[in-house]
């Protein structure tokens, strides 16, 4: 195994030891079975679609925290680059970069928030988990007063 | 046979019991492993990917062979210890006895959210949050605020009624009882009790609340009266479905246990 880079280490060292137990994340990609969203908390009815439109970048002032959004595939344009290359080594190690299984890239003061789409195309974040928003935006406002100020600090999973 | 109560029937002795084997896995360091666990499936199961723990027809037997390693657990320390299970169809308030100092404390504060009563609360010093998602190390719970009601009895019973076990995709947007229960479709049931009790319950990290045991194990007990109800609906799917548990597929991290090996709670425990 290589050795990490510091932010593997802030995002992946804990999903290392969960690794065993648990595949590499995959990442998203639209099929058809994937639907439009119909509103917080509500499945959408059954029938074919094109798929989601993913949402658009977003970076704004909320509440005190500075919130920014963009589709994961366009993280090497907006970063750099430099994490694209951390999660590819990242998954030959066994570890998960911090976007790894992400289609939308959510930070709150520069840290990572994990979020997830579910397939009516709402959305999920690890601080709420068991809640549904229409948009990577409204879930990032709703983290925002959740934390109450407090940092988000690296995911340990395992 | 070991008998699963009600938490509003237990005793003085039994609370405590409870209560005292919880912090001794906790200063063990055990009890964070399952939260560690919790928060790893949370993270890796997704609708159009591997899906174990959650948001898949393997919710209700992976949870139920969570809770058993959790009880096993407790048992180590406390043979006598049983999960007990939260009917929030029927205690659901903040004042109900569940949320006592003697069992697993009050609401929190308001401003931060922080538990400031019971064996749990961060002054009592027993109970750090070491695995969590943010900054904040005290149990924090705001009852009643991310939701104003917990699922009635109605719409509990409304999902019972649903004859078929789960759908395809096999996800969070199947039709069927597991995702009703699960309550990314339908009224909500489980979803919405984490959000009711706020705090860590809300996030990845859920396990870091005791009471993730409890509202688990009444959801554990609605699978089995489920089970009561449609003796002919098994579990779904059967086999050969990509990304999903079939019923004699093995469930990680354990890969020695199917969801069939978890169809008959009986042969662990009895619900009281």
């Amino acid at each position: 195994m290589s050795r990490p880079t510091r932010r593997q280490i802030l995002h992946g060292s804990a999903a290392a030891l969960a690794g065993a137990a648990l595949a590499a994340p995959v990442a998203f990609a639209d099929t058809a079975a994937a639907r439009p969203a119909d509103g917080h908390g509500q499945a959408a009815g059954d029938g074919p679609s094109g798929g989601h439109e993913m949402p658009e970048p977003f970076d704004e002032m909320y509440e005190g925290r500075h919130i920014e959004g963009w589709p994961a595939d366009e993280e090497g344009a907006q970063n750099g680059g430099h994490n694209s290359s951390g999660s590819h080594a990242g998954r030959h190690a066994g570890l998960a970069g911090p976007h790894d299984g992400m289609d939308f890239v959510v930070r709150i003061d520069n840290d990572d928030l994990h979020v997830m789409r579910n397939a009516d195309g709402t959305w999920i974040s690890l601080v709420n988990h068991y809640e549904t928003f229409t948009t990577p935006r409204a879930l990032a406002r709703a983290a925002v007063r959740e934390l109450q100020g407090a940092d988000l600090v690296p995911v340990v999973t395992g | 046979m070991a008998v699963r109560k009600n938490q509003a029937n237990l005793t003085a002795t039994e609370k405590r019991n409870f209560v005292d084997a919880v912090l001794e896995l906790k200063r063990s360091g055990r009890y964070d492993e399952f939260i560690s666990t919790h928060n790893a499936f949370i993270i890796g199961d997704s609708d159009d990917g591997e899906r174990t723990g959650h948001r898949s027809p393997s919710f209700l037997p992976w949870h139920r062979r969570f809770l058993l390693q959790f009880e096993q657990a407790l048992q180590s320390i406390t043979p006598s210890v049983m999960l007990p299970y939260w009917d929030w169809t029927a205690d659901r308030t903040p004042r109900s006895s569940l949320w006592a100092d003697d069992f697993l404390g009050g609401d929190g504060r308001s401003g931060d959210g922080r538990v400031t009563s019971g064996p749990f609360a961060f002054g009592s010093g027993k109970w750090p949050m070491n695995i969590r998602v943010d900054g904040r190390t005290f149990l924090r719970r705001s009852l009643g605020t991310g939701v104003r009601e917990l699922p009635t009895r109605a719409e509990v019973d409304r999902v019972l009624a649903m004859s078929v076990y789960d759908a395809a995709p096999w996800n969070s947007s199947s039709d069927g009882f597991r995702n009703n229960v699960e309550g990314w479709r339908g009224p909500n049931l489980h979803n919405r009790v984490h959000v009711w009790v706020g705090g860590q319950m809300t996030t990845g990290a859920s396990p870091n609340d005791p009471v993730f045991w409890l509202h688990h194990c009444f959801i554990d007990k609605l699978w089995a009266d489920w089970q009561g109800m449609h003796p002919k609906s098994g579990y779904l799917p059967t086999g050969d479905t990509p990304d999903v548990v079939d019923l004699h597929d093995t469930m990680k991290p354990w890969n020695d246990v199917t969801p069939a090996d978890m169809l008959d709670h009986t042969k662990f425990y009895t619900y009281a």
